[in-house]
């Protein structure tokens, strides 16, 4: 075969498929709901030492002085390290101060508060609500004006003005952040809790100066990330140097809960002042915004680009956005970055548009299409949602939700997100046993990513997917790129479908003679390698295997996300739309999810049970911040109150009502390859359920979360008047 | 907090100062209502109970092995289980007895491991997840769960399943509404309540048929 020539990579027809496309058990199920599956916050090499961090009690503080000689001389102990020595300036509550090491975590931890510090307090701001607060902490970042606003607002039917917000809220990863690390000698071995297995080695090899190939990273579960898991973090640096001045022992830290919750990520907020104009048929003609956020000392985030959220094109817009620093933990990265916060302040606008206009929301969302970048995908799905939640049937003008006490409401809202491939580089491996690997510097964050790696080889060689050993989270495997932003399905599956084709090509060029035929004419499928047009030539896939002597077959792939779009394994571009149905009683302002429907598009799917399952997380993430989650801060102590699990509210098993996912499956969204999921059905929820409610009540509950009180103190604003 | 799980600590201090405690004491002294007597009575029993703070020796038995340890009185069952034992499939996530992550079951309940102590622990059955179910032998909870996705990044999971296999040992036919009370006391960050639903029905009916198949070989 000439080297000129490239394999066809594509993917294999829709209907062809026999493994792609069907529902798969995930293959490390069995391991993890047996408690057989070893998290790096299980693991226990011998001889290993228990880390505890010493944090900022303030909220913005210097260090006068620090004395650790109590916890050094604390037997059991191995190693104390000072991180912020008199002097230091420390920005937030939980900012780390000192590490310890000892040969038990009961005795570390009793070291580290035998640390003294004193510290000298400064000035603070740890809340960003209110903007008038905010005082030289805030940095507007300049007006962007396109067409004529104040012409359009003062020609509309209808212009509605309203205030919508949504708190900081944090990852709250179950497996906190942290690692364990041993420091021996030249060589670093690292069981980090990441989102970055191929990165995260070279993030912490820069931080202590030492060669990125000295770092050998382990990683085969990871217990939530979310987005907050990419760096190495001081935590990460501090207890490489702890191991290394205790003779290179094993060190762990894992974060407790509360300096998780303090330091370890969180969503940005989101709040603004909108006002939104549009004529009587339900067509926007104006948008003006004034948002402000905090994600930190940094400030904010939130692009004020993405204003109006999906329906970019209103013809007229004002778009201003402050960002706040604070004196509280940075923000990370949170599944879709900044996407929900701006779905949640453009789609209640719109609501409210529609309610003062008289009008059904979901036609203003439709009659408006042609402002959004992809209007045929919307308009189908709002028609597909409301088909499926009964729109038209259940819906009814705002504050008409019944004659009790409990009030039921509908709402929607719409997302979109891009979820193209990242770089990736698969090795994929043929031994003359039969036998097969895969092995990608990935990871899988529980979304499957291990499974639809073996089903795309699978698929490829005409395998079973158990006769593929998917092996990842291993730096010293090729190259693959950070889960981040729903780019991993389609790296990795590229990238192994490039390198299985390639190995089987070479299979194929060691067989072909034998068979009395050229390696173009082989096919492989179930388990044989077959001549195309002659079922009487061919072998056994184990039989092909052992021509091949003594030698293996190891062919690489990789997807570049340059070159991509135009191969057509993998593209990005999705748009989404939930819509929410809600009780609300309005004597206690309790909220209760009945339904929430999610209408995706997607691309290929390669695996639906694990695709429906990253909907369905993702749906109750959101029914999680719209009702439950948020980080409250104290401006008179400068300390958040509830950095725990009983006050930081999750949603439980009973607080979801039904969800219902529906995914376009069609041969013309499969046609666009390979699209991430992790981000698209994570945007929307928060802004349905808001618009539920007040539907539901007649009046807004204008920020997140939609607590009791929160609703209660909307009620009594219209006089109680649902 | 589901009331299943009520905190093996807190029963334990209200069997301490149970009223049959006091009345032995009381017959101890020979019925003579003396404040003396009594007041020597309780501090002779507190001198007694006095351990720590440094390491005792503490037996536990997990999963029908006994292992002895030297531990803090402080150390959490759940500590003393992933850090001096090996049994990690219970997680420390909330440390304070909120997501259920560290459930094991103690003399039958579903317990939080976290708020649990490891010298309370002494003298109880205490099973792990380790010790009903492993991938060679999965517990038919473990394979509805396997089945039905009802799992992500899974670090909630091994204490969702312990809580549903207890849950179910004492509620073999339970409504949907059943399990969404009866499970309530675990959390899940990433969102995986329709699988656990789902399989914790299934693993209802499979444990069910599994016990009238296990009488019709006895009968």
């Amino acid at each position: 075969m000439p080297d000129s020539t490239t394999p066809n990579y594509h993917w294999p027809p829709m209907n062809d498929r026999r493994v792609m496309g069907k529902p798969h058990t995930r293959l490390d199920g069995i391991q993890k709901a047996s408690g057989a599956a070893k998290y790096n916050s299980d693991v226990k090499p011998s001889g290993m030492l228990f880390g505890v961090l010493l944090t900022c009690p303030h909220a913005h503080a210097r260090v006068t002085s620090i004395d650790t000689s109590a916890a050094e001389n604390l037997p059991g102990v191995t190693a104390v390290r000072v991180i912020s020595p008199a002097g230091k300036e420390l920005q937030w509550a939980g900012a780390e101060v000192a590490a310890v090491a000892a040969t038990s975590e009961e005795t570390a931890t009793k070291a580290a508060r035998l640390i003294k510090v004193e510290y000298e307090q400064l000035p603070f701001l740890v809340r960003e609500d209110d903007l008038s607060q905010a005082g030289n902490r805030a940095k507007p970042a300049g007006e962007q004006v396109t067409g004529d606003p104040d012409k359009a607002f003062q020609e509309a039917d209808a212009v509605v003005e309203g205030n919508y917000g949504i708190p900081v809220i944090t990852h709250c990863c179950l497996e906190s952040h942290g690692q364990v690390i041993a420091w021996n000698g030249d060589k670093i071995e690292y069981w980090p809790s990441t989102q970055n297995v191929s990165g995260i080695g070279g993030d912490i090899a820069r931080a202590l100066n030492v060669p990125a190939a000295n770092i050998h990273v382990h990683q085969d579960h990871i217990g939530g990330g979310f987005g907050s898991k990419f760096p190495s973090d001081l935590w990460g640096v501090e207890a490489a140097q702890l191991s290394k001045m205790s003779g290179g022992k094993p060190v762990k830290i894992f974060l407790d809960r509360e300096t998780e919750l303090l330091i370890a990520g969180n969503r940005p907020s989101a709040y603004g002042k909108i006002k939104i104009a549009g004529k009587k048929d339900g067509s926007i003609t104006a948008w003006e915004s004034y948002t402000w956020n905090t994600g930190g000392l940094a400030g904010g985030g939130l692009a004020a680009d993405l204003f109006p959220y999906v329906y970019r094109k209103v013809p007229n817009r004002r778009i201003n956005h402050t960002a706040i620093s604070t004196n509280t933990g940075s923000a990370r990265a949170w599944r879709a970055p900044n996407h929900p916060q701006a779905s949640y302040l453009t789609c209640s606008a719109m609501e409210d548009l529609a309610a003062k206009l008289n009008l059904d929301p979901l036609d203003v969302f439709i009659k408006n299409a042609d402002l959004t970048m992809r209007a045929d995908a919307y308009r189908a799905q709002l028609q597909k949602g409301a088909e499926i939640i009964g729109w038209k049937k259940n819906w009814h003008p705002r504050g008409e939700g019944g004659s009790g006490p409990v009030k039921r409401g509908l709402g929607l809202a719409v997302g979109t997100w891009g979820g193209a491939g990242h770089a990736s580089k698969c090795l994929a491996t043929i031994h003359p046993d039969g036998s097969v690997e895969v092995e990608l510097g990935s990871q899988d964050l529980g979304t499957g990513a291990r499974t639809i790696i073996a089903m795309v080889a699978a698929e490829t060689l005409g395998l079973p997917v158990s006769a593929i050993n998917v092996k990842i989270g291993d730096n010293s495997y090729p190259p693959s790129g950070a889960s981040g932003g729903s780019t991993t399905s389609g790296g990795v599956s590229a990238s192994t479908r490039k390198a299985t084709v390639n190995a089987l090509e070479k299979l194929y060029a060691a067989v072909a003679p034998g068979l009395g035929t050229t390696p173009d004419k082989l096919q492989a499928v179930d388990r044989r390698i077959v001549v195309q047009g002659d079922t009487s030539k061919s072998l056994t896939w184990e039989a092909a295997c052992r021509k091949l002597g003594t030698n293996k077959i190891s062919e690489t792939g990789e997807n570049n996300p340059r070159t991509a779009e135009r191969e057509g394994l993998t593209t990005g571009g999705v748009a989404g739309v939930q819509m929410a149905d809600v009780s609300v009683d309005t004597e206690t302002g309790l909220v209760k999810m009945n339904r929430l429907v999610a209408v995706h598009d997607c691309g290929l799917i390669i695996n639906p049970k694990t695709a429906e399952s990253q909907i369905f997380g993702a749906c109750i993430m959101s029914i999680c911040s719209a009702l439950f989650e948020e980080r409250i801060a104290d401006q008179q102590i400068g300390r958040v109150l509830n950095p725990d699990m009983e006050f930081y509210k999750l949603a439980g098993l009973m607080d979801i009502g039904e969800i219902i996912v529906h995914l376009d499956i069609n041969a013309e969204n499969d046609h666009r390859g390979v699209i991430g999921l992790g981000e698209p059905p994570a945007i929307p929820g928060d802004a349905a359920i808001g618009n539920a409610v007040a539907n539901a009540i007649g009046v807004r509950v204008p920020h997140l979360p939609l607590t009791a009180d929160r609703v209660l103190a909307a009620l009594a604003s219209k006089g109680g008047n649902a | 907090m589901s009331d299943k799980k009520e905190s093996e600590q807190v029963k334990k201090s209200k069997e301490n100062f149970s009223r049959r405690g006091f009345l032995k004491g009381v017959s101890i002294s020979g019925g003579v209502l003396s404040t003396g007597i009594l007041e020597t009575e309780a501090q002779a029993e507190t001198q007694a109970k006095v351990e720590g703070p440094g390491p005792v020796p503490v037996t536990l038995n997990v999963n029908g092995k006994t292992h002895k340890l030297d531990l803090e009185p402080r150390t959490t069952l759940c500590d003393a289980l992933r850090n001096r034992l090996e049994y990690t499939a219970s997680k420390r996530v909330c440390d304070r007895g909120t997501c259920g992550a560290c459930t094991v079951i103690v003399n039958g309940k579903a317990v939080y491991a976290c708020t649990t102590l490891a010298i309370d622990a002494q003298g109880k059955h205490i099973e792990t997840l380790e010790g009903f179910s492993t991938p060679a032998h999965p517990h038919a909870v473990t394979k509805a769960f396997v089945e039905n996705d009802a799992q992500q990044c899974g670090y909630c999971t091994p204490g969702f399943v312990v809580a549903a296999k207890a849950f179910l040992d004492h509620n073999p036919n339970p409504t949907e509404a059943d399990l969404k009370n009866g499970l309530g006391g675990n959390l899940c960050r990433c969102g995986t309540y329709v699988g656990v639903r789902k399989a914790v029905l299934q693993a209802a009916k499979e444990m069910k048929s599994a016990k009238l198949a296990k009488g019709a070989v006895h009968a």
